[in-house]
């Protein structure tokens, strides 16, 4: 195991996450924490509490899953579209390094910078909602697996696109959407029977569902399904990285 | 001494189906500078690029210092430095931190006092803090240098290292090449400036249309390089080299008109003088008279042109 260069590919990562702070953590937190100004504290007042929870408390949980997706996604696509993209890939592709360690680097430090963000989101929460949290441990345990799950997801967008374009698409067009359907905002009980059905066809409801229930014991679909939904696309992901690497898609010629 | 690096029936098709490598043969030597020649798309990057990782081969093999690139490709890399011939570095990143980083990478520990000889041996010193993106061309191309030494590699590819590079530069270079090869590094570059393989490498491979044409000892070559030609244009025709003659290099060329006299220019004697001395006593005069030299240009040329 070349731990050398993991560390060095998480290190070059993480100073990028560093330089470029105000872009990397502060802007997610200043959209997050309008959010909470316009859908907690000004509409959030008039509207009735669902399942027991009140609504500025009841989106915090959401509205943490929505950035740990769209940034798990970026960083990580980031991270590896731009060595392609200026060239620099040749050192990482001659270099003695397995597909697990290039992974390991880089989806580590994407997935390492969208958990960092996704706990200051909570805190800045706090400050607008009270809020507690039921389950610690199984809450980590979804921002973990989620963050790492979306992190992979990105770096498969960023080896497979080809192009600036591209590697907006699929965040915008596909993973945006899924994640407002998915439940950040509302229950998924509160749609008529038809929509509830199509929704369970969109992966980020088990995410938002399970990782809701950890803070209120509450939950959408049970937490057995959310986890085994979660891992399951996990496994699709880590498949999808493995076949990049032995037929060196978009990698080598 | 088993080759550094052995490339055996190396082939490439690209997916567009252009065979950039036919069947390449080739053995590197341990400790020294290799020369690969060729023009543009001959196949020269593509053959660096296998080697190092970069490119998969269509077929065939090849080892560094013994370890299969694909299967062991760790044991391989780790002992190879590569600088390419783009210059792609990253825009923020300080000098000191990318360097580090390359070593890191390549699996070694950190190891500053290294780096800090590396960066002081390509003048990069003095820019250890800037970043990336305010260098000029030719400090870039230091710092990939110097990222591709970060690792103490025992094998270094230059592809066409001075390519765009100025006078001073290209000076540093080669004095840097050569204190390489003294401390045991096997060096090999590519290039389409033929003084430079002629300048710096103990052999040199000519590689065209994907197929390596020749390989041979510098000196070997120079020694064809440093032979000049004398010809006569002969007043009348002659059938026979005389007797009184046939101690002299001569070659009758067929219609007899013309007398062709090979010899070392480089020497002290070339006998140029007796020779004509004695054509008069033989009664063989001649109208006119050239000397020719056959340069390495000439013989890639003649060799590139007879392929194409």
């Amino acid at each position: 195991m070349n731990i050398h260069a993991i560390r060095a590919i998480y290190g070059f990562e993480m100073a990028r996450t560093w330089r470029t702070l105000l872009q990397s953590i502060v802007s997610p937190v200043i959209s997050t924490s309008l959010y909470f100004v316009v859908f907690g504290a000004a509409i959030g007042a008039h509207m009735t509490a669902i399942d027991g929870v009140s609504y500025g408390a009841f989106i915090v949980p959401g509205l943490v899953m929505l950035s740990l997706l769209t940034q798990s996604i970026s960083n990580a696509s980031f991270g590896i579209y731009f060595p392609k993209f200026v060239g620099t890939i040749y050192e990482i592709l001659s270099a003695p390094v397995s597909p697990f360690e290039i992974v390991a680097g880089y989806v580590g430090a994407a997935a390492s910078k969208s958990i960092i963000l996704g706990l200051i989101i909570l805190v800045t929460a706090r400050l607008f909602v009270p809020f507690h949290i039921e389950h610690p441990l199984w809450m980590l345990a979804f921002l973990l697996l989620t963050a790492l799950t979306f992190s992979l997801f990105g770096f498969i967008i960023g080896i497979w696109a080809d192009n600036f374009e591209k590697l907006q698409l699929v965040p915008l067009l596909i993973v945006t959407p899924l994640a407002f359907l998915g439940g950040s905002f509302y229950s998924t009980h509160m749609l008529p029977p038809f929509w509830q059905k199509v929704t369970l066809f969109n992966p980020v409801v088990y995410l938002i569902s399970g990782f809701r229930w950890s803070f209120y014991g509450v939950s959408d679909v049970s937490l057995g399904v959310s986890v085994g939904m979660t891992l399951v696309f996990l496994a699709a992901c880590l498949a999808l990285v493995w076949w990049i690497f032995r037929s060196g898609y978009r990698l080598k010629a | 001494m088993p080759p550094i690096i052995s490339v055996n029936q190396l082939s490439k098709t690209y997916a567009s189906g252009f065979q950039a490598l036919k069947q390449i043969d080739l053995d590197i030597r341990q400790g020294e500078i290799f020369a690969l020649l060729g023009p543009n798309g001959a196949g020269k990057t593509t053959l660096i690029s296998i080697i190092c990782g970069i490119v998969n081969p269509s077929k065939g093999t090849v080892l560094a210092d013994g370890h299969d690139v694909v299967r062991d490709y760790r044991a391989a890399r780790a002992k190879i430095g590569l600088v390419p011939q783009e210059l792609t570095t990253d825009a923020f990143e300080t000098v000191w931190n990318t360097v580090s980083f390359s070593r890191g990478l390549f699996g070694r520990s950190a190891n500053p006092a290294h780096i800090e000889k590396v960066l002081r041996d390509l003048s990069l010193w003095s820019k250890k803090d800037s970043r990336l993106m305010t260098l000029s061309g030719g400090m870039k191309r230091r710092v990939m240098i110097a990222k591709a030494l970060s690792h103490e590699p025992q094998i270094l590819f230059l592809d066409e290292p001075t390519a765009g590079v100025d006078v001073e530069l290209r000076r540093d270079m080669w004095a840097m090449v050569r204190a390489l090869r003294a401390t045991g590094v096997t060096i090999i570059l590519t290039t389409h400036y033929i003084d430079e393989a002629e300048e710096m490498a103990d052999r040199i491979g000519v590689i065209n249309k994907g197929e390596l044409i020749l390989v041979e000892d510098k000196a070997e070559l120079m020694n064809k390089l440093g032979r000049k030609q004398l010809t006569l244009q002969l007043q009348n025709r002659l059938e026979n080299i005389p007797q009184a003659l046939s101690g002299y290099p001569l070659e009758l060329s067929a219609d007899g008109q013309q007398l062709v006299y090979t010899f070392d220019a480089q020497s002290e004697h070339t006998g140029i003088d007796v020779l004509l001395r004695q054509l008069g006593e033989a009664g063989i005069d001649f109208k006119d008279l050239r000397t020719s030299q056959s340069s390495l240009e000439d013989i890639f040329v003649n060799l590139v042109r007879e392929r194409a």
